[in-house]
């Protein structure tokens, strides 16, 4: 701890701190615009100047950039005399100079965080009569807009796109007046990370476009905590919503998951919410069979008349909350509920869990794999199936050019003097994968095969790590890999080995689970960071299911059992569709609870329109086991309710006793008597948590407007405010946000800082935890006992030679950010994003079936792809893009046979089209 | 006694005194045009809608009576899908029109806006658009802004350079 004095007044600082993180840790208005809690200090901006003193004599000090200087004890500092301020003053009003007059007409009013520092600096008169300099904009694709007059050239956008993320296709140009921030030329911006730019850009220059497409002012989003439903990952989400549309996704910090950033997939995929595809109302299938819409009570009724009827199946969702599984399995009683994913994948969940149970080695937040010094990615390609864990691995590499730093007494936030003393040193980053991914730009080594390859070799490093780990022999081209990753692992302080359930192989995961038992059986760290495919993976896994779906599709296709109940799932993506026809064919009642109309809708007896996640209040499990709340953001449209409510109201009806929860915290409270839950309860405070004075926690800002007009064309009268029974917040203007736990934090804003930057004031310190406590509870945390060695796994792979025999090509699972996830793939901006249903293979034998990069290739009973080639892909195998809409979610595991589709027209990537200059 | 006497006096004299009386509405009062009365949106001097639906007299309306959402012209222009005001809440302050940053809104001197039912003071965009620029007569935010509309590209705005040449390698 340090103690400086600003203004007279004394602080405890962190040692090391620069005078900015003091500054804001402790609540204080000093304006800044190039400094970013995530990404360090460049001194690029001249804004955050305030005067420095000698000692305690000096009267006069001198100008210094607070973001650029440590605060070392006894600094005594003024944000307040008259030079710092006016110094600050005349930035403004020269980054003014040029600004447009475009306020009304731009997307960051209202949160922009260059009006906070025009109004805290107290520049309001325009003196300056020269002409402004303009640029032309570019098209940046389906998800950024672009409008460079409004740029102050603080350089966040290429630090963050460039050094952070890692993308290399936007970069400053130009000099003095003329910088432009942008693309070489018009085009798609390539990261997939590139919306954070929305919120990482001061100004409104990268704005969120299909947010501006019915665009709302901040001070008008209706908004919740939310957590992200696109993958594993659980990131905290605060979704906006206005006139019964969500209009858009912000990040809402947390210190252990998302940090400040989100991936694009979370960003711009909850548009599915507004799709038109989404069910409003309940219906029965009639004889002529068209859906015949029927009132809610009289589909509860239907419900729990199927419900009277003996057993019924129940195929509980990945996607849909704990909440509305835990509703369905309890319903339908242990031994008819399935955990709603494929048999393979469900076993990998399984196996998953039972890993990190008796592992004993760490299981890493995203803040942890950050901080790793070695990570080996063993398989899976989190790039594109838990995408925000990739981004955090690009920022693990950086530890060694921070402790380089360090030594040479650089500080940390010091940005260019690490970046510039370190130059291109990485820690070691190994990465095993199917085929290459984005982020092997930043890996010292990297191996490509089938998963089974990938798993050998594996094996073979948790084997040379501690020889009492199985030994498995290897390919020449292998043992590189193995070696250098060992070497790299062994000597790690803080090693990471990641995995997953998207290769389908349970012998990659048990290699990955070998390592780092090895690793920590040589008394050192090792961190295991397994994912699974969807938000509430792990959710559904913990809460355990007897049945495995292909038995419940035998079950019903042989009429054992006649009824079934489908959960917010499609069952086309987990099994293969003649099963599924099967089982649905000889069913009388199947009964589906979705969001949207899946491939099942087409075959279910009767439609019950579930609430989507901003519509509901649930709880999701993240990979590392984290149980997370989502809030209702809004009420939705239609007849439109939780899952849960049809399950429990049917339950009632039916005379059952077991399911009379009426509040989602009642449903939790049961559900939290389900061993492996336990600690369900705690995630967050339940409806009847009141802040200060008593009050709610608002949903909308204390300057939301249109109250008495917004609803007056139907009635003039305006309607009451909805009460809400289910959770500690209002649908109001009315209560507090600003001293509430961290896990009720609906939007954030502070008397002066209107744009996202306000989260300094509800952080203890800056990019440190909540004020209100961390969010979330780790359900999976186990005491670190044991190396696991009397669980290490013993049986590698059999690996077959994988040689093009004539029944055809052996498939391998490959994933996209854009398109693999369901919901997401329903989304506008997301659709547009991507490519349709593809098919990798190795160029030679591409060319040997005819077949033409580009072109259309087919397979019996899997239906139509683009060509694709790649020459890392092993010969004898083809990748498929899985989850694709139209597309095929679960490979088949026999050869299949390719020939060319003359007739598929693969959907063109997407034009390069110069519009809105 | 003497108390009534003085009244009669008082009432009495002023069969003689000027007629304060108005006819209204036979005879209507002259009314300066910055009264407080009926809001009307106006229209550029180039006869395209001047609201830019940027929100700014919604948030600031004290009674919350405005309500619009943004949509996007052909042109580029940004304008209210659609601009709703409740004069059965409007306390006439005025506050919108100070707020607005392009004239559109403006508060003109009628205010005869009485109704049997109240659901007809509701106003829609319909009823406010004028076909005219209201008290601003020379007005257009459009070409003062730097966003680009059809009819005016980058550098075309009042006070704007030509676009930069970001290639050019010149200092
Ligand atoms: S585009 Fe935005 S982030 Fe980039 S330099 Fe300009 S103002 Fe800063
Ligand atoms: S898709 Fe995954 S990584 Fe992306 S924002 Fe959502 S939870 Fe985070
Ligand atoms: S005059 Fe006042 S009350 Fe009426 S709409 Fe304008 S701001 Fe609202
Ligand atoms: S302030 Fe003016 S430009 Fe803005 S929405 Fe209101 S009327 Fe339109
Ligand atoms: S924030 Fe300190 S110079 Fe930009």
């Amino acid at each position: 701890m340090a103690i400086i004095t600003v203004d007279g007044q004394t602080f405890d600082v962190q040692e090391g701190h620069n005078l900015l993180q003091a500054c804001l840790t402790h609540k204080l208005d000093l304006p800044y615009f190039c400094w970013h809690p995530a990404m360090g200090s460049v001194g690029a901006c001249r804004q955050c100047a305030v005067i420095q003193y000698q000692d305690e004599d000096d009267e006069r000090g001198r100008l210094v950039m607070a973001c650029m200087t440590l605060a070392v004890d006894g600094t005594r500092i003024s944000i307040e005399a008259g030079q710092a301020k006016e110094f600050r003053a005349s930035v403004i009003e020269w980054l003014m100079e040029n600004h447009p007059h475009d306020c009304p007409v731009c997307e960051e009013g209202g949160e922009c965080h260059l009006q906070d520092m025009t109004v805290m600096t107290g520049h309001t008169t325009r003196r300056y009569r020269g002409q402004k300099r303009t640029f032309r904009n570019q098209y940046l694709g389906p998800f950024i807009g672009h409008e460079m007059n409004r740029c102050i050239t603080c350089f966040r956008c290429v630090r963050y796109y460039h050094d952070y993320a890692g993308g290399d296709d936007l970069q400053a140009f130009g000099s003095r007046t003329r910088m432009f921030f942008g693309r070489e030329s018009d085009g798609v911006l390539e990261n997939e990370f590139a919306g954070n730019l929305v919120e990482v850009c001061p100004t409104g220059v990268f704005t969120d476009k299909p947010f501006s497409q019915t665009y709302t002012r901040k001070w008008d989003l209706q908004s919740a905590p939310s957590i992200c439903p696109g993958c594993a990952v659980g990131c905290n989400t605060l979704p906006g919503a206005r006139y019964g549309l969500l209009k858009r996704v912000h990040n809402r910090y947390h210190s252990d998951v998302n940090g400040y950033f989100l991936c694009d997939r979370g960003r711009f995929g909850s548009h599915f919410v507004n799709a038109d595809a989404r069910i409003r109302r309940a219906g029965v299938r009639a004889e002529d069979g068209v859906f015949e819409e029927i009132a809610i009570e009289d589909a509860s009724v239907r419900l729990s008349e199927v419900l009277g009827q003996g057993d019924v199946i129940g195929i509980g969702s990945p996607r849909a909350s704990l909440e509305a599984n835990f509703a369905l399995k309890s319903l339908v009683g242990e031994d008819n509920f399935v955990a709603g994913v494929a048999d393979n994948e469900n076993r990998l969940n399984e196996l998953m869990v039972s890993i990190y149970r008796e592992s004993g080695a760490h299981i890493p937040t995203l803040t942890d794999v950050e901080a790793a010094d070695a990570v080996l990615v063993l398989g899976e390609d989190v790039l594109n199936t838990a995408p925000r864990v990739a981004l955090a691995l690009r920022q693990s590499v950086r530890n060694l050019s921070l402790e380089m730093a360090t030594n040479a007494g650089i500080p940390e936030w010091q940005d260019a003097g690490v970046r510039g003393h370190a130059q291109d040193a990485l820690n070691p980053l190994f990465i095993a994968s199917i085929a290459p991914t984005r982020i092997d730009d930043i890996a010292a080594d990297t191996l490509h095969g089938t998963p089974d390859v990938l798993a050998e070799a594996g094996f073979a490093i948790a084997h040379q790590i501690d020889s009492a780990f199985v030994a498995v022999e290897l390919f020449n081209d292998v043992n590189n890999f193995v070696d250098a990753a060992v070497k790299a692992l062994s000597e790690a302080k803080r090693p990471l080995i990641v995995s997953g359930t998207g290769c389908g192989s349970a012998a990659l995961m048990q290699a990955a689970a070998n390592i780092a038992w090895a690793l920590k059986g040589r008394g050192g760290e090792a961190a295991l960071l397994l994912t699974g495919q969807e938000a509430n993976s792990t959710g559904v896994t913990l809460l355990g299911a007897d049945l495995d779906l292909g038995s419940a599709l035998r079950k019903l296709s042989t009429g054992d059992v006649k009824n079934v109940i489908v959960l917010e799932n499609d069952l086309y993506r987990r099994a293969p569709a003649a099963s599924v026809d099967a089982a649905l064919d000889k069913a009388d009642n199947v009964i589906v609870l979705d969001v949207l109309e899946t491939p099942t809708i087409e075959r279910a007896t009767m439609v019950l329109p579930a609430a989507a996640y901003a519509e509901s209040t649930g709880t999701f499990v993240n990979y590392e086991g984290r149980a997370q709340r989502f809030y209702q953001v809004f009420e939705a449209d239609g007849a439109t309710r939780p899952a849960w409510r049809y399950l429990t109201d049917a339950a009632k009806l039916a005379g059952r006793n077991d399911l009379r929860w009426d509040h989602v915290d009642e449903v939790v409270r049961a559900c939290a008597g389900t061993d492996n839950l336990k600690g369900i309860q705690d995630v967050a405070p339940t409806a009847d948590y009141r802040g200060r004075a008593n009050l709610r926690i608002p949903r909308e800002t204390h300057r939301a407007s249109g109250r008495t007009a917004m609803h007056a064309h139907l009635n003039v009268h305006e309607p009451k405010t909805t009460v809400d029974e289910e959770t500690p917040f209002s649908y109001s203007m009315e209560g507090l946000n600003g001293d509430q736990p961290g896990s009720l934090i609906p939007y954030v804003w502070s008397p002066g800082w209107n744009s996202n930057q306000s989260i300094f004031k509800f952080q203890q310190e800056v990019a440190g935890s909540l004020q209100g406590g961390e969010v979330g509870v780790r359900l999976l945390d186990v005491s670190a006992n044991g190396t696991g060695l009397q669980n290490r796994f013993r049986d590698p792979p059999e690996t077959d030679s994988g040689s093009t025999t004539a029944d055809g090509m052996r498939l391998l699972p490959l994933y996209s950010i854009f398109g693999s996830d369901e919901l997401s793939g329903f989304s506008p901006p997301i659709i547009e994003r991507s490519s349709g249903p593809q098919l990798v293979l190795n160029p030679g034998e591409a060319h040997q079936l005819g077949l033409t990069v580009g072109g259309g290739v087919k397979s019996p009973g899997l239906g139509s792809f683009e060509v694709c080639v790649s020459s890392e892909m092993p010969r004898g195998y083809a990748g498929i893009v899985l989850g694709m809409r139209g597309s095929i979610n679960v490979l088949p595991q026999d050869a299949v046979e390719l020939m060319p589709d003359p007739s598929l027209k693969p959907k063109r990537p997407l034009d390069v089209i110069a519009r809105g200059h | 006694m003497w108390s009534h006497v003085r009244t009669l006096w008082e009432v009495l004299k002023h069969t003689f005194s000027r007629n304060e009386t108005v006819q209204y509405p036979e005879e209507m009062p002259y009314l300066a045009p910055r009264y407080r009365g009926r809001i009307i949106l106006t229209r550029d001097p180039d006869g395209e809608e001047r609201c830019v639906a940027c929100n700014l007299c919604a948030v600031v309306c004290p009674v919350d009576c405005i309500a619009l959402e943004k949509t996007e012209g052909e042109d580029g222009r940004w304008l209210p899908e659609f601009f709703r005001i409740n004069f059965s809440r409007c306390i006439m302050c005025g506050m919108c029109e100070e707020a607005c940053p392009t004239y559109a809104i403006q508060l003109t001197p009628d205010f005869e806006l009485c109704e049997f039912n109240r659901d007809n003071m509701v106003y829609e965009k319909e009823h406010l658009l004028i076909d005219g620029v209201g008290k601003y007569p020379g007005y257009s935010f459009w070409q003062i802004a730097g966003k680009t509309i059809a009819g005016k590209d980058k550098g075309e705005a009042q006070g704007e350079c030509e676009p930069v040449d970001v290639k050019d390698l010149l200092p």
